[in-house]
């Protein structure tokens, strides 16, 4: 029997990763978009952007936790559209927003800390999409490994650019926080479950589990 | 001494007085009623086809006839300004503003004025709009997000009604507080605020003539997305401090509390007047986008109205006092 191409996890990856596009594209055509567009463009891309960086992130926990070992393989995938949204919102940033005005962009990225989180973490994604390639990951060896967990800073740089973004402190609870802090947990939660000595306890729990029906 | 600001008066003539401003509420429902029955008659051939009523009711026109703000910018459509706001008691999507409010009831309601006056008193609204001069207003609304908008307001000035209530001589400040239901108002629920919103001005602040208590827009009511029935307009200050539905007016010798410097001091001081100098912690205010417009544009200090209310900050370091 011949596998199927495409797994259900890899059909409804990709159609959501794209779901974004169709909507913006369907508000375009229809006249959806809020009075103030190019804010919604920049949300819509910045929110979708960091939401594929968390899928991204949960790939291996699923793995460790689960056993379910076919996000490993959609990762790269995440990654690169996780890549691809956050440049999007960056050229809308600095294009439709500012108009290229670099004399009101530069003050304003060297003043801002939430920019400068948001323009670090877009700058340390581009070696590791340029990177992704099968190619590259042969030619890297273990070097490869250790320049992809650049993806631990970056995540916690795009939450912050995130949290930044809204009116509220993070800190007290105060305000618009409930999106961001999901996020962050998030984030937070899928880096925890890297820690060696969390991975090592969920390696044996599974094998405890194993042991006694095959003593039996 | 040269003033730095801007020039922006507001002109005796471009106050529009109560007898023109009422007959033309009038022309215009009478002018709706006539299309709205031509409407009727020729209804059945093309009956797909927007009415002119209804074309009127979704346009509506200033009682002034005017089209731009004074600078010469052009008013923003009521379909913009009643389809993006911010108000967090109903949601704080701003597309989700207009829909999750129709159910609000704007009616009946009254508004307490109280504290430090001689004369306190609980108005009626309907007494409100009787006893006070109603104008109409063009001004720019500056959101602290660095969007902002041409609003063509009614309602009269805060300081026709403080001087009816006589401040005492030990008033300082004036606090605003806006209506407290959950029931009708989903975002109330949230516990991330501390509600209800409330707002503050310097008694000066208030007295200013720029200052409208604001009933209505476009010559018709106050929509309830927009803060119906009876809302604050603080033209030189970010939105925020423009506060809705307000229920009580309370005149105090201390600094109020504001609803979003409880929630984050730092960022969002007492006075908030709109100046691109003084930027938010993490956000410019150099810059703004007019509603409707795709560039940027420069943001004027006091929000281009500095000749009126720059006096009131005098000897004041603005970056401190944000």
């Amino acid at each position: 029997m011949n596998k199927p191409r495409f797994t259900p996890l890899q059909i409804a990856m990709h159609i959501y990763a794209w779901s974004v596009i169709i909507i913006l594209l369907f508000k375009f055509f229809t006249n959806g978009f809020s009075a103030n567009p190019i804010q919604d463009l920049e949300r819509a891309t910045g929110r979708h952007a960091i939401t594929m960086l968390v899928l991204s992130l949960a790939c291996t926990p699923l793995n460790t936790v689960f056993k379910w070992s076919e996000p490993l393989k959609r990762r790269r995938a995440l990654g690169l559209y996780a890549l691809f949204y956050a440049t999007i919102h960056f050229i809308i940033y600095l294009d439709l927003d500012y108009g290229l005005a670099w004399n009101l962009i530069i003050p304003e990225v060297l003043q801002k800390p939430r920019l400068i989180v948001g323009f670090l973490a877009l700058l340390l994604m581009i070696p590791l999409g340029i990177t992704s390639f099968d190619i590259w990951k042969q030619r890297l060896g273990k070097n490869w490994k250790q320049l992809h967990k650049i993806i631990y800073w970056i995540a916690p740089l795009a939450v912050l650019h995130y949290v930044w973004s809204k009116k509220g402190n993070l800190l007290s609870l105060q305000g618009e926080v409930l999106k961001p802090a999901l996020y962050g947990l998030a984030v937070i939660i899928f880096l925890i479950l890297r820690l060696p000595a969390i991975r090592k306890a969920f390696a044996s729990f599974s094998l405890r589990r194993r042991l006694p029906s095959e003593k039996q | 001494m040269s003033n730095p600001f801007k020039s922006v008066p507001i002109r005796s003539y471009e106050i529009t007085p109560k007898d023109v401003y009422f007959s033309r509420r009038d022309f215009i429902k009478a002018a709706g009623v006539v299309a709205g029955s031509v409407a009727l008659a020729s209804c059945a051939p093309n009956a797909g086809e927007p009415s002119e009523a209804t074309v009127a009711a979704e346009n509506p026109v200033t009682i002034s006839g005017k089209t731009t703000d004074e600078l010469g910018d052009p008013l923003n459509s009521f379909q913009d300004i009643t389809n993006y706001n911010n108000y967090y008691e109903f949601t704080t999507d701003k597309e989700g503003v207009a829909p999750l409010s129709q159910g609000f009831t704007p009616k009946p309601w009254s508004v307490e004025v109280s504290g430090m006056v001689k004369k306190p008193k609980i108005y009626a609204f309907e007494d409100l709009l009787k006893n006070f001069t109603q104008e109409e207003r063009i001004y720019r609304l500056r959101c602290v997000e660095a969007w902002s908008m041409v609003i063509p307001w009614t309602g009269f000035t805060l300081a026709s009604l403080l001087n009816e209530v006589e401040p005492t001589s030990d008033a300082k400040y004036v606090r605003f507080e806006t209506v407290m239901r959950p029931e009708e108002m989903k975002g109330q629920g949230s516990p991330f605020y501390p509600w209800p919103y409330q707002e503050g001005l310097r008694l000066d602040e208030a007295m200013n003539d720029l200052t409208l208590l604001a009933t209505g827009l476009y010559g018709e009511d106050m929509p309830n997305q927009n803060g119906a029935p009876i809302r604050l307009v603080v033209p030189w200050k970010y939105g925020f401090k423009s506060i809705k539905s307000i229920v009580k007016i309370e005149l105090t010798d201390k600094q109020p509390e504001t609803l979003w410097n409880t929630t984050a001091p730092n960022e969002y001081g007492f006075y908030s007047n709109v100046n691109p100098a003084v930027d938010h912690p993490r956000w410019s205010q150099a810059s703004e986008r007019r509603i409707g417009e795709l560039s940027r544009r420069a943001t004027l200090p006091f929000n281009g109205y500095g000749d009126q209310v720059a006096s009131l900050y005098e000897g004041m370091d603005l970056s401190v006092h944000y």
